[in-house]
């Protein structure tokens, strides 16, 4: 047993021992998205009737809400479903931070992910309302275009209508604030400097 | 109080493992004969205070006992009594306690079967190194994966097991047959240990070592097979084997093991290949570990794996601990293990094994770098891959041609030399059968090339094997005048090690025709029909008739009927399913399979209409996939065949003696087993 | 290097040759097959492993319609892979792309593949000559392509 047989033996065992370790720190069920600095896949989608109407104004059931009409303001992009359990812990504080950027160029939607629209109705019903429309995606097409692996997953998209982040799970009122102002300021300072 | 005693016991084991191995490594150092009889005992201990907590497990199970912390995680008032009790190795914890009963088990064997044994120092080396390995897996039941945890207050109900593993039977076979073929493979590493600590590296300790190799072998093989089955007949996309990293997990082993059991061939006839059939024992249990790590620590996602915490960290240090442990060891012993052999010529068994060792590697190689790369890629480039059945296919299937191939020529070279009127006897008739199956099978509109290749390759093997059964049993009706069936009989008798070899080549043979078969010929339609409306594939018309639905104590039921014609006529009724378990809101299907020889009807139902109007059905025609799990039965019996114990055992208890392998042709190069040196007071003075 | 490399992946039958064809009208036995070949090309979001083609996931079943769809309407099946990919990342596919560093997942076995029987024919050859010569060093197993370590 010499010293260059332990430095071999040190040479093999090292690297798998750290490839393996550098797994264990690794979420291998996150998928990263390349969505993120690209502009943000256009769609023209339904707005579901709201049991308590609360959608009100901001498009009326049955109006098509286009993505590209919404340019210069800030878009979240909510994927939910009824049957999701998360969706209920993030209800609250998207409901409430879309009534707190009411009417400061920021504009919530929400986008049923594989639910009905009866079952959608009853949630929000339930839940007590929602402050801002939800749009009908039939055949995930959409979702697909925003490559959504699950929900909830929330997209912030720029005034340019690129995609600023994505959020995977469920968002709070921090989150939401946190990435809403960065891309106000961020937007804001690109209009003073042109 | 079944906590209590659960997790006393394992306590209890793991200092009992830990004092066995000292006292097995002190007592054959200091040669005294005392400490090593405490360490056998030790070894026996633990096999029954693992034994009372599985027990208890399954009793805390049984009785709904919330308050442990297992049973909470995995019970659940509604589940059956049968999954409840299979439930046992449903999760984490419990299969981790399984594992540890398996694992002394497999100890308190090797003690037993071994008890006296010539091998002198070896044996409690290897007993030292079972307990070790033991030791580290009743520390986990201790530490990160207790599963006597308390839970209170006590919940009134649990969630029952995951619902892919309460969905079938077969869950009641695939994982205690993988758990004794992976925790098997602990035993021929604890003989390479041993034989690398005591410095007995001759030839005495291979063959106990093989013997217990192939046991293992076995049960993986079966386990492997009976995984097939289970993700064929639960998870309805109609395959078998899908690449996923734990069924890489569990191949890899399996891979390494079959090029042991070919390498120590050449090792025992010419000396050769010491190191490297080493190596190879090694390389086995550290992808065995791997594979457990693999499954236990959330490192790649998987179909079937546990995510866990901190336990992936404790399975590191360990990998570690053995690769760093085995090379020095190795390293330390290699001026030992020098080869002593020759070869004759180029043209010979040795090297067919030589070349079967060399694309088993690569297989391996090719498929842990597969299942690794994601990590890898990661790690390099930051960007996330996927790496699955399409880059395993692409890459092995020719590596399962050559081995197909292989596995022909082996058998039809002899040993040594073969001279040039021998090669046409032997080679001639399955060269024959392998041009003919190529042209039929090009004829009967084949097109694929690796499926043309597979069938020659399969005409090839099979005359080659099947003729070493027929002439050898030709001979003995000469010879003898026995009947042909005693005479195959008595053939397969006279070595069992060989002709076994050659039983489990036969069910690999049949297992790659009816893989090549049904993957070449496969068929697939998917449709949404509404009531009384047919689908028509291949032969069949498959008619939706109706759903039906059906509220279970643990689960929620909905079924279609479904009717099977050929040509009009009825001649089958079918029930696919989709079984809603409580707290998943996916859906678990039950496929619905109509096995015939020739082939498969297999329908599954994808989604439903809820007011019964429409079902959307995926059928698939899948030619010979019954062949499969029959193949994979024959590659089992082989390994049976060769490692039954042999009536004209010479020892007492030991394991180690057998036949040496073709005595009519040769004698072995290696001395017999029992010229080798006792060490005195081990083994048997320690019975006294 | 890289034209080796090429020769390999050629005849692998990875080095895909342009698109054939892709401006033809595909009729619906044709369209099924090709939405097969590329729906089990991509992996299931939801389901770890599997690809959109064989899983019964809704999500999947959704893609898998993406996919003949764009195939309907005549984009190739590089294309409509690379669609998934600008989406959901390189993740997606089941098997990586062969080029730049993942190439090394397809060279590597080869690699170790051409190395063992390397040293295979070095041995064998030295161990036939070698005959009477009672020592002679270790020979070489090919620890290279050994997979444990």
């Amino acid at each position: 047993m010499n010293w260059r047989r332990s430095l071999g033996a040190a040479v093999v065992v090292v690297p798998i021992v750290v490839l393996l370790g550098y797994g264990l720190t690794r979420d291998p069920r996150a998928i990263p998205s390349p969505l993120p600095g690209r502009p943000a896949p256009e769609f023209a989608l339904a707005v579901m009737e709201d049991p308590v109407g609360s959608g009100q104004g901001r498009g009326a059931a049955g109006d098509t809400i286009r993505l590209s009409e919404l340019r210069g303001n800030v878009v979240v992009i909510n994927f939910w479903a009824s049957w999701c359990l998360a969706c209920r812990d993030e209800h609250a504080a998207l409901s409430a931070t879309a009534r707190a950027y009411e009417g400061r160029g920021v504009r919530f939607f929400g986008i049923l992910y594989k639910d009905s629209p009866e079952q959608a109705r009853a949630w929000i019903d339930e839940m007590g309302g929602q402050s801002y429309p939800t749009l009908l995606d039939p055949g995930s097409r959409t979702a697909i275009d925003f490559g959504v692996y699950g929900v909830p997953e929330t997209f912030f998209i720029g005034p340019d209508g690129r995609v600023e982040y994505k959020h995977v799970g469920p968002v709070n009122e921090r989150i939401l604030v946190d990435r809403i102002e960065a891309i106000l300021a961020a937007s804001g300072s690109r209009e003073e400097t042109p | 109080m079944t906590r209590i005693i659960g997790y006393t016991a394992t306590a209890v084991a793991l200092a009992l493992a830990v004092y066995g191995a000292a006292a097995a490594v002190v007592g054959v150092r200091g040669r005294r004969s005392d400490l090593l009889r405490s360490s056998e005992l030790a070894a026996y201990a633990i096999f029954a205070l693992l034994t009372v907590a599985n027990l208890a497990m399954v009793y805390a199970l049984v009785t709904r006992d919330f308050s442990v912390s297992y049973v909470a995680q995995v019970g659940s008032r509604a589940t059956p009594l049968f999954f409840t009790v299979i439930s046992l190795w449903s999760a984490l914890e419990g299969s981790i306690l399984f594992w540890g009963w398996v694992l002394s088990a497999y100890t308190a064997a090797v003690v037993y079967l071994h008890r006296g044994s010539e091998l002198g120092p070896l044996v409690p080396y290897a007993n030292a190194t079972m307990l070790g390995v033991g030791a580290f897996f009743y520390l986990l039941l201790v530490g990160p994966a207790n599963p006597f945890g308390l839970v209170w207050p006590v919940p009134a109900d649990g969630p029952g097991p995951n619902p892919l593993l309460q969905n079938h039977p077969l869950m009641a076979v695939h994982p205690p047959l993988l758990y004794l073929g992976y925790v098997g493979m602990t035993v021929p590493f604890a003989f390479a240990v041993g034989a690398l600590l005591s410095g007995r590296l001759d030839d005495a300790w291979i063959r106990s070592t093989r013997r217990w190799t192939v046991c293992a072998w076995v049960f993986l093989s079966l386990a492997i097979v009976a995984g097939m089955w289970w993700s064929y007949e639960v998870l309805g996309w109609g395959g078998y084997w899908a690449w996923d990293p734990v069924e890489n997990a569990s191949f890899m082993p399996w891979l390494t093991a079959t090029a042991f059991l070919h390498s120590v061939m050449v090792q025992e006839r010419r000396g050769m290949l010491k190191v490297w059939s080493l190596s190879l024992i090694i390389a086995t249990f550290l992808l065995t570990i791997l594979g457990t790590f693999l499954t236990r620590s959330g490192v790649l996602s998987s179909v079937h794996a546990f995510a866990q915490g901190t336990i992936g960290y404790y399975f590191l240090a360990f990998i570690a601990l053995v690769l760093l442990f085995s090379l020095v060891l190795l390293a330390g012993r290699s001026g030992e293990l020098k080869s002593e052999g020759t070869l004759d010529a180029v043209v010979s068994r040795e090297t067919v094994f030589l070349i079967n060792n060399l694309v088993l590697s690569a297989f391996t190689f090719t498929v842990l770098l597969g299942t690794l790369f994601p990590l890898v890629a990661e790690a390099v480039r930051g960007v996330k891959v996927s790496v699955g059945a399409p880059f395993f296919n692409r890459m092995t299937v020719p590596l399962c041609a050559a081995l197909l191939f292989l596995l022909g020529v082996g058998p039809a070279l002899p040993w040594r030399r073969a001279s040039r009127e021998e090669l046409r006897r032997k080679f001639v008739p399955p060269f024959v059968a392998m041009v003919v199956a190529g042209i039929a099978s090009v004829l009967v509109g084949v097109r694929a090339p690796y499926a043309v290749l597979t069938f020659a390759f399969a005409a090839f093997a099979l005359v080659a094997n099947v003729r070493e059964f027929t002439i050898g049993a030709a001979a003995r009706m000469r010879a003898h005048g026995e009947g042909p069936l005693v005479a195959l009989f008595r053939l397969v008798g006279s070595n069992r090690r060989r002709y076994g070899g050659y039983v489990a080549h036969l069910g690999v043979i049949v297992m790659a025709v009816a893989v090549a078969g049904s993957s070449t010929f496969k068929r697939e339609r998917e449709a949404t029909l509404s009531r009384g409306e047919v689908l028509e594939i291949g032969r069949y018309q498959v008619r939706f008739d109706r759903l039906w639905a059906q509220d279970e104590a643990h689960r929620f039921v909905v079924g279609a009927d479904v009717t099977v014609l050929t040509n009009g006529r009825a001649v089958g009724r079918l029930d696919p399913r989709l079984n809603f378990y409580g707290g998943t809101d996916q859906p678990i299907a039950t496929p619905a399979v109509r096995s015939r020889p020739r082939e498969d009807l297999y329908i599954n139902l994808m989604a439903f209409e809820r007011d019964g109007s429409s079902a959307t059905l995926r059928v698939l025609v899948e030619p010979l996939v019954m062949w499969i799990w029959v193949g994979g039965g024959i590659l089992g019996l082989g390994g049976l065949v060769a490692v039954w114990p042999s009536r004209r055992r010479r020892g007492r208890a030991s394991a180690s003696f057998e036949r040496p392998a073709e005595p009519a042709v040769e004698a072995p190069a290696a001395p017999p087993a029992n010229v080798a040196v006792r060490f005195g007071i081990a083994g048997g003075g320690a019975q006294a | 290097m890289t034209r080796a490399a090429l020769l390999v992946l050629l005849a692998l039958g990875l080095a895909a040759p342009g698109p054939v064809g892709a401006q033809a009208p595909r009729d619906e036995a044709e369209l099924d097959a090709l939405t097969r070949k590329v729906a089990s090309q991509l992996r299931c979001p939801v389901c770890q492993g599997e690809s959109i083609q064989d899983s019964p996931s809704e999500l999947a079943q959704d893609m898998k319609a993406v996919v003949r769809e764009q195939l309907a309407a005549g984009r190739t099946p590089e294309e409509v892979k690379a669609y998934f990919v600008s989406k959901y990342g390189e993740w997606i596919l089941l098997e990586p792309e062969a080029h730049g560093f993942n190439l090394a997942l397809y060279l590597l076995p080869i690699v170790a593949f051409v190395g063992g029987a390397a040293t295979i024919a070095v041995a064998v050859r030295r161990w036939t000559r070698r005959g009477s010569l009672a020592e002679s060093p270790v020979p070489g197993a090919p620890s290279d392509t050994d997979p444990g370590t």
